[in-house]
């Protein structure tokens, strides 16, 4: 695309889809932001009227409210921190030659192929479960008595599920990273004398620091709209104890019919998730640089 | 002191013997060069003696004392790779530093060798920077110094130079004989370019699908191969083969003679030809001379001002006491 006749030609082509993406982000923005300012009901029979910022008042001074971001915030932190470092264990592991190498790779993939609603469910009922669950079982094969998870430590439990599926993503980046160092670095840095701790420490670790930088973003990304996993299992509860954001939106609006305040939470999510973002972008994202 | 010895060292990958059983020594001080066409194991021989692959069979000692088992930081060599492996995140001046930081070493005690390091290789403008920043020639240095800083007893070299230009590894080269001759630190080297091995080298040893074909000076291997493979292997252009009825007048069951002791003549000679193709280089002219009735085409090495070019007649006369002859084993004999 050098000369100008040939960009102007390329914009006239993309100007369609552009178009469409635009409208596609821009339409239910606008209408989002447009009920946030309404009073709207489904069960009061009114019809919607303008309230400014009324929702925004409620749903801001809402005690919820702080313990959906505390929840959320939580609930991010928690699986990074699992997936980052077991997935760097996972894919140190893989790294070695062993029999059977391929097959299980493959497997290793395997949880990120579940629905997450599907694999709530099987950690709730097969797992969890403080009668049938296999925890419960192995509890009481040591004569223990059985732990309920989701009552007794929702927001671990939750964190668990959550990072069981992104453990996969996280370890195949890592994995792919780790495969990409030159082994003669490795090799020169084991006849410098390095150990084995050295090694990792001074050669693999700042070797994979933008594949971690790049599942963190993306991760972040996912997991601040973390849904079905709370609907099946907790569903917000015990209380508000997992209650995150994106939950307490759902409340809003599907739970107690508010349109207006379901509208209103949702754009404060938005703003939180661009100022989290920036955030992002502004601590990590250098490496992502050179 | 920086004296290797192997004993009966081999090494198979599971079932396939890269190197059959063999016996080197090196001497202190000295620069040996292990040469070969690729895949005859030379690379192979260089990381048994570093350590990065263990023996199969055999001994390996360093000074006399048994390193067979010895885990590579513990040997006291430092090597230098073909890739130059440096560290990337970290600066020239931490490259550098890496091995004597892992050695527990004060920071001032490593700043000082840092510097000695890069004063001699002509890196201190460059210390703080990474090597991204760095020429080909460059991170070669700072692969070196990485290398000096150690002290070692002996410097194993990895196929340094293939990663640069002609111009440049010339120029590298001559800076590492010069190393070698400020240093007085035993080298072993590996390549599979006979230029550098004649060059550089105090010993040669030639390799082939593992095996030593002959260990000497590069004169020595140069005057007197000890086979075919040797003989065809060092001097460049390629030594010629002549096989058959000319070759069964010398009483062998080839002859070898080097182009450049052959003469070329437009009046007389022993051998008649017409000139396929000639590469005329300003100080040698090379030329390709075909329908001798020898065989293959015959390579011959004249001076630069010879004016003969593709299709005219020549007559090929060799040096009578240059001619190598070999059995039917492709030994030489005298």
């Amino acid at each position: 695309m050098a000369t100008a006749h040939a960009r102007g030609a390329a914009r006239v082509m993309l100007s369609p889809a552009v178009v469409l993406l635009l409208l596609w982000m821009i339409v239910p923005l606008g209408m989002t932001i447009w009920f946030s300012f309404q009073r709207y009901g489904l069960l009061s029979g009114m019809p919607p009227e303008w309230t400014g910022l009324t929702n925004y008042r409620y749903f801001l001074t809402d005690p919820a409210f702080f313990t959906s971001i505390k929840n959320t915030l939580t609930l991010v932190g928690g699986v990074l921190a699992i997936t980052v470092v077991g997935g760097i264990l996972l894919a140190l592991l893989l790294d070695q030659p062993f029999w059977g190498q391929g097959v299980v790779r493959v497997l290793v993939i395997a949880p990120f192929f579940v629905m997450p609603t599907v694999s709530a469910l099987v950690w709730k009922n097969m797992f969890m479960n403080p009668v049938n669950g296999l925890f419960a079982w192995v509890a009481k094969l040591f004569g223990a008595q059985p732990f309920d998870f989701l009552a007794q430590a929702p927001m671990f439990s939750i964190i668990l599920i959550v990072a069981w599926q992104w453990l996969p993503f996280a370890t195949l980046i890592l994995l792919t990273a780790l495969q990409s160092l030159d082994s003669e670095q490795l090799e020169a840095a084991e006849m410098d004398g390095a150990g084995w701790l050295s090694r990792f420490g001074h050669i693999m670790l700042p070797h994979l620091t933008r594949a971690i930088t790049v599942v963190i973003l993306i991760q972040t990304i996912f997991l601040l709209s973390t849904f079905a996993e709370i609907l099946v299992t907790t569903n917000g509860g015990p209380g508000t104890a997992t209650t995150n954001l994106t939950y307490l939106v759902y409340a809003q609006s599907l739970l107690q019919f508010d349109v207006g305040g379901g509208a209103a939470g949702g754009i404060v999510a938005v703003i939180l998730a661009n100022i989290v973002a920036i955030f992002l972008m502004r601590m990590i994202g250098k490496n992502l640089e050179a | 002191m920086g004296r290797i010895t192997l004993e009966k060292v081999a090494k198979r990958f599971a079932e396939v013997e890269v190197i059959p059983p063999l016996d080197l020594e090196i001497e202190d001080g000295e620069f040996v060069v292990f040469v070969g066409p690729s895949g005859c194991g030379k690379s192979t021989l260089l990381r048994l003696i570093a350590g990065l692959e263990d023996v199969s069979a055999g001994t390996i000692r360093i000074d006399g004392q048994d390193a067979t088992g010895m885990p590579p930081a513990k040997r006291g060599l430092a090597m230098v790779f073909q890739s130059y492996a440096l560290y990337p995140h970290m600066t020239v001046r931490k490259n550098i530093a890496f091995p004597l930081r892992m050695a527990g070493m004060g920071a001032e005690e490593q700043e000082r060798k840092v510097r000695a390091a890069a004063e001699v290789l002509n890196l201190t403008a460059y210390l703080d920077r990474r090597p991204g920043q760095l020429s080909g020639g460059q991170r070669q240095r700072v692969a070196i110094g990485r290398a000096i800083v150690r002290e070692p007893k002996a410097f194993l070299f990895d196929e340094p130079l293939s990663n640069l230009d002609a111009a440049l590894r010339v120029g590298m080269r001559i800076e590492i004989s010069q190393l070698h001759n400020r240093l007085k630190t035993t080298m072993v080297y590996v390549t599979h370019d006979q230029v550098e091995a004649m060059t550089m080298a105090d010993k040669i040893v030639v390799l082939n699908a593992g095996r030593i074909e002959q260990v000497g000076s590069p004169l020595e291997l140069y005057r007197a191969p000890r086979n075919r493979f040797v003989a065809g292997f060092i001097g460049s252009p390629k030594m010629n083969f002549i096989e058959g009825a000319e070759a069964a007048q010398h009483g062998a069951a080839a002859v070898g003679i080097r182009p450049e002791h052959i003469a070329v003549s437009t009046a007389e000679g022993l051998w008649r030809g017409t000139v396929g193709v000639s590469e005329h280089l300003g100080s040698d002219t090379f030329f390709h001379v075909n329908g001798t009735g020898l065989g293959e085409a015959i390579t011959v090495r004249a001076g630069g001002e010879v004016d003969l070019h593709h299709g005219d007649a020549v007559w090929l006369t060799p040096e009578a006491d240059k001619i190598h002859r070999f059995d039917r084993d492709g030994l030489r004999f005298a």
